[in-house]
């Protein structure tokens, strides 16, 4: 070994056993963004993720009637009182249009991720996760993991428009991928680095060499593209990188058994199972360093999800039940809103369940939860409900509900930016461009 | 006209010739100069691309370059689909971080594979002195051996110096010779130039201050187009020797590969794209309502589609028109039961016609066209109609308005007195928002109600009896066998197939320019009777399937790409009017 990083010097420290330090130890803190110490020592990464569910909400079920931290948790929100005080509760966010064609289940929801209303599918990326990513994300195995658990593989993930991270649907594939080959046990008791690691990272580095002579090839459309797989390439090679090194440590780490093989389709009792499962794995992964950044699509934006022995599915619902003039809203919708509410107290449950510092998991996770639209059988863009789980290892606060009346929901884009660490003064084009932080979500 | 003619994807209902006069006026004089310079051209093209390799193109490149059963153990992302096509998509996306890793698992899996103790002596041109010290002299020999195959070119000396170099520090570290091949092995398969089909161009000395495909950029558009996979050793050799430059040495080697067993799999790659059935990934149907539907009758239903295709268009070199007429198909016993039909042979195919009482005629009513374009738990004939639009007669369906109102149509829903989906469409063509569209959609759907959501045949819905009557363009007919002669007869149809076969040769939109070339093609197919391989022979053999646009352009600087957005700006405003007419 002739690297040492934080990380071994760490090891080095927490086993009590004397080893040499080949840079100067200033360096070795200061190289890697995203980290903090626990007093204790232990290393507590920061993570950020998204967390989406489609076809909006039933805002009479879900808007609190008040605002700030002294607010009753309205129907739809009640799973979740036990996250009171670890969620931030937006309502009445908008995407602003500015005349833009409103693609249904679209532009809403990349609206609010890339700060930019699109007409199409063709995406104004990065989308912010990537940013964020980009900017935090090092240093893990994989620079995100994408989850998608309705059975069909969609993702609003973009580093370029043309392509899309692509989302896990099998938690047993999801499982092989993160815990299978090439996984290293954190607490180990020995660390040999594969010399086969070692010669795949110096052709890595080999296929590097053609940037230059492809880039002068080709035209700009088709250079972005070719930047985006260097970047990949990149990626890569810092993935094999960390497996050269001994993992750090990591406290409460058990090794997660293969799950089940489950069925992988869009009926709603299927999904909770899968999402729960997906849940579990990705939150061990993030315990251990495997990544900082997630995404996971509960159910897709146009949500294919079904109730058991019922073939509609909710987003054809959300346009063709009526509405039941006794409730005053579509009931069987309503059935989905609340169980998606309860999808994503599972998956707090899944990262609150790990143990961390001197809190948990979700402590370090600044988890962003969003929606397409606001109200699915009109595909309005305006309100669309948000929520921001976790502290962010102390950068966010949590604990109230804020009304944003008509704000442009890019203001929250930017503030999670910002407390992400990114030196981000604004954000958006158009009537999206904003420079107003949310100063209530900075701790 | 009104929106109901739908959005052109391609060509406008207009003439060509009008079209591009339209163009003209509206780009202004620079359009008007630059017009004129390419009349002049001798074949008018487009920018040349960078195409990523489709799951099937790599999976059949790995299997020509090594052997087929070489394991590719690599996941695949979804394809993304442009203008109604994946070959088109594939010349903007992208190669995402997990693409890329999963390229990687794929390579490690197949360079293992190559040089495997029981395949090595197989795959390998040549055996090393000894295992433990390095070869140059045969390292150098697999790289020149595999080298131009995987990067569809020769390798620059440095190159092959670079990957023997990356060998020999495999093999110092590891301590094999087969190992440091195995690891520079699979670092060749993740290189740009083997994921990537990068086209190159060049002067071209026959038309001074102008650009050609270079011979191998050109041998790969055609091998990709004519075998869905790696030109071989035998076409680089031709490009090498200029051959592909003129017109007898092109010839012959469109013909040999047309007569290869391998151009069956281009025919297929072409209508599974064409088709979607890459879509299939997605399809969820309830397995109450369709309890004959299953992930065997899904696979099937496409290889019953293909397998018809191919037979009809290739073995009996039949007219493409007939497509949508024949009631010649292959079933298998999973098939015959959704389809009613006995199927004697336990395993396998069987070829069979369709007997009138079956009312089945073309692959419109084929399960693989009924059941994907149908919803989870119901038919739909706006979904179908929507698809015979966009895939057989290259126009856009607009989508609907974000804030459409569904009250009527909710109502509709849930009334006893409307059994039938033509009951509960019959907002859409009475409300003047809805109308527009489903106008072009609903009436050709409509009449393919008698099949379920699974394509399972059904004279009634609810008890009623399902009224199938229909139009198309103003002509009237009834059923799935009148809508398919319907089809047979619009000439829109056959223009398609011109365009999007094109398209699939070149990954990209075509240009204005290009207007004249394919309404010549489309000539060309009318004389010859409909028939897709002289269509593709004809297309593969022309000068314009190879000619590149890009004036402004110097070899070896990067596009500045003057000309190249004129092209755009102009392809997009034919769109517009298109969209218009």
């Amino acid at each position: 070994m002739s690297k040492f990083n934080r990380r071994t010097l760490l090891r080095g420290v927490l086993q009590g056993a004397a080893i040499s330090v080949a840079l100067p130890i200033l360096d070795c803190f200061l190289n890697e963004k995203g980290t903090a110490f626990a007093a204790t020592g232990e290393r507590l990464p920061l993570r950020f993720g998204t967390w989406v569910w489609g076809c909006g909400f039933i805002p009479e079920r879900w808007i609190p009637s008040a605002t700030g931290s002294n607010f009753a948790m309205p129907p739809d929100l009640a799973p979740l009182t036990p996250y009171k005080d670890k969620l931030a509760i937006l309502s009445g966010f908008d995407v602003k249009l500015d005349g833009v064609a409103n693609k249904p289940h679209i532009t809403g929801c990349l609206g609010l991720r890339t700060g930019i209303p699109v007409p199409t599918e063709v995406v104004s990326a990065p989308t912010l996760d990537v940013l964020i990513g980009d900017a935090v994300g090092g240093g893990t195995r994989f620079s995100s993991i994408e989850i998608s658990t309705s059975g069909i593989e969609r993702s609003y993930s973009y580093r370029a428009g043309g392509s899309p991270n692509p989302s896990e649907i099998s938690p047993l594939i999801l499982y092989q991928r993160i815990f299978g080959d090439g996984f290293q046990d954190p607490n180990a008791a020995k660390f040999t680095p594969d010399p086969q690691t070692m010669v795949r990272e110096s052709v890595l580095s080999g296929v590097k060499e053609d940037r230059q002579r492809l880039m002068k090839m080709v035209g700009a459309n088709d250079r972005a593209r070719l930047d985006q797989y260097f970047t990949s390439v990149r990626q890569l090679e810092q993935k094999l990188a960390l497996q050269l090194q001994p993992p750090a440590p990591v406290k409460n780490f058990t090794m997660p058994k293969a799950p089940p093989e489950v069925p992988l389709d869009s009926e709603m009792d299927n999904v909770l199972v899968t999402h729960k499962l997906m849940a579990q794995l990705l939150a061990q992964a993030l315990q251990c360093n495997q990544t900082k950044i997630f995404n996971v699509l509960f159910s897709d934006t146009t949500s294919n999800l079904r109730r058991k022995g019922e073939s509609t599915t909710h987003h054809t619902l959300t346009h063709e039940e009526p509405i039941n003039t006794k409730l005053g809203y579509q009931e069987q919708v309503g059935w989905f809103a609340t169980q998606s509410m309860v999808a994503w107290k599972d998956f707090l449950d899944a990262m609150n369940g790990i143990p961390e510092g001197d809190g948990t998991l979700l402590d370090n996770c600044l988890v962003l939860a969003h929606s397409d639209c606001s109200i699915a059988k009109a595909h309005a863009v305006e309100g669309i409900p948000v929520m921001i789980a976790g502290n962010a290892g102390g950068r966010v606060r949590t604990g109230f509900h804020l009304a944003g009346r008509a704000d442009p929901i890019s203001r929250i884009g930017l503030t999670v930016q910002q407390a992400m660490g990114l030196s981000v003064e604004k954000w958006g084009t158009r009537s999206m461009e904003t420079n107003r932080t949310i100063s209530e979500l900075l701790g | 006209m009104s929106i109901m003619a739908g959005e052109r994807q391609t060509r406008s209902p207009l003439s060509r010739g009008k079209m591009a006069a339209l163009a003209l006026l509206l780009s202004g004089l620079a359009a008007v100069q630059q017009a004129a310079c390419a009349a002049q051209e001798p074949a008018a093209g487009g920018p040349p691309v960078v195409r990523r390799l489709t799951e099937s193109q790599y999976r059949a490149t790995v299997a020509d370059i090594f052997a087929p059963d070489i394991p590719v153990v690599g996941r695949f992302e979804r394809a993304q689909r442009k203008d109604g096509l994946v070959a088109v998509g594939t010349s903007e996306a992208g190669l995402s971080s997990f693409s890329l890793e999963q390229y990687d698992a794929s390579a490690l899996g197949i360079a293992a594979a190559v040089v495997s103790k029981e395949r090595r002596d197989r795959l390998l041109p040549c055996q090393p002195k000894s295992e433990t010290q390095f070869d140059t002299s045969c390292a150098k020999r697999v790289i020149e051996h595999y080298g131009p195959l995987l990067f569809r070119r020769p390798l620059a000396p440095q190159e092959t110096a670079r990957f023997v170099e990356t060998a020999r520090a495999g093999q110092a570290r590891l301590g094999n010779f087969y190992k440091g091949l195995q690891f520079m092995l699979a670092g060749m398969l993740i290189e740009p130039d083997f994921l990537l089909r990068i086209e190159r161009i060049e002067p071209n000395p026959k038309h001074p201050g102008q650009f050609r495909l270079d011979a191998y950029s050109k041998a790969t558009r055609l091998s990709y187009f004519l075998t869905n996979s790696t030109p071989d050793r035998e076409l680089l050799n031709a490009a090498a020797a200029g051959q592909l430059d003129s017109e007898e040495g092109l010839t012959r080697q469109v013909d040999r590969l047309m007569a290869s067993p391998r151009y069956t799999g281009a025919v297929r790659a072409f209508f599974e794209d064409m088709l979607q059935f890459d879509l299939f990934g997605d399809l969820a149907k309830d397995p109450v309502i369709y309890p004959s539907y299953s992930s065997v009758v899904a696979a099937d239903a496409q290889e019953q589609t293909l397998r018809t295709l191919t037979d009809h268009l290739l073995t009996k070199q039949g007219d493409y028109r007939d497509i949508f007429t024949t009631q010649s198909t292959f079933l298998t016993r999973a098939l015959g039961r959704v389809y009613a039909q006995p199927v004697p042979t336990r395993n396998g195919w069987e070829s069979m016609e369709f007997p009138a009482s079956a009312s089945r005629a073309g692959i419109l009513t084929d399960v693989s066209f009924l059941a994907l374009h149908s919803h989870p738990g119901c038919s739909s004939p706006t979904l179908r109609g929507k698809a015979i639009r966009e895939i057989f007669m290259c126009q856009k369906v607009p989508d609907p308005p974000a804030n459409v109102d569904f009250t009527a149509f909710d109502a509709a829903q849930h009334d006893k007195a409307s059994p039938t989906a033509r009951d509960r469409l019959e907002d859409h063509q009475t409300n003047p928002t809805c109308a527009a569209c489903h106008k072009v959609t609903d009436p050709m759907g409509l009449t393919l109600e008698n099949f379920d959501g699974g394509g399972v045949f059904r004279a009634k819905e609810n008890g009623a009896l399902i009224d199938a009557s229909g139009a198309l363009n103003g002509v009237k007919f009834n059923g799935a066998l009148g809508l398919g002669q319907a089809l047979h007869d619009d000439p829109d149809v056959a223009h398609c197939l011109v365009d999007k076969l094109y398209r699939f040769g070149l990954g990209r939109k075509l240009t204005t320019q290009e207007d004249e070339h394919t309404e010549q093609l489309d000539q060309t197919f009318a004389a010859n009777g409909y028939r897709v391989p002289d269509l593709m022979r004809t297309m593969a053999t022309s000068n314009a399937f190879y000619a590149v646009s890009v004036a402004g352009k110097e070899p070896g600087k990067g596009a500045k790409g003057k000309k190249g957005a004129a092209v755009t700006e102009r392809a997009e405003t034919r769109k517009q009017v298109g969209g218009r007419s």
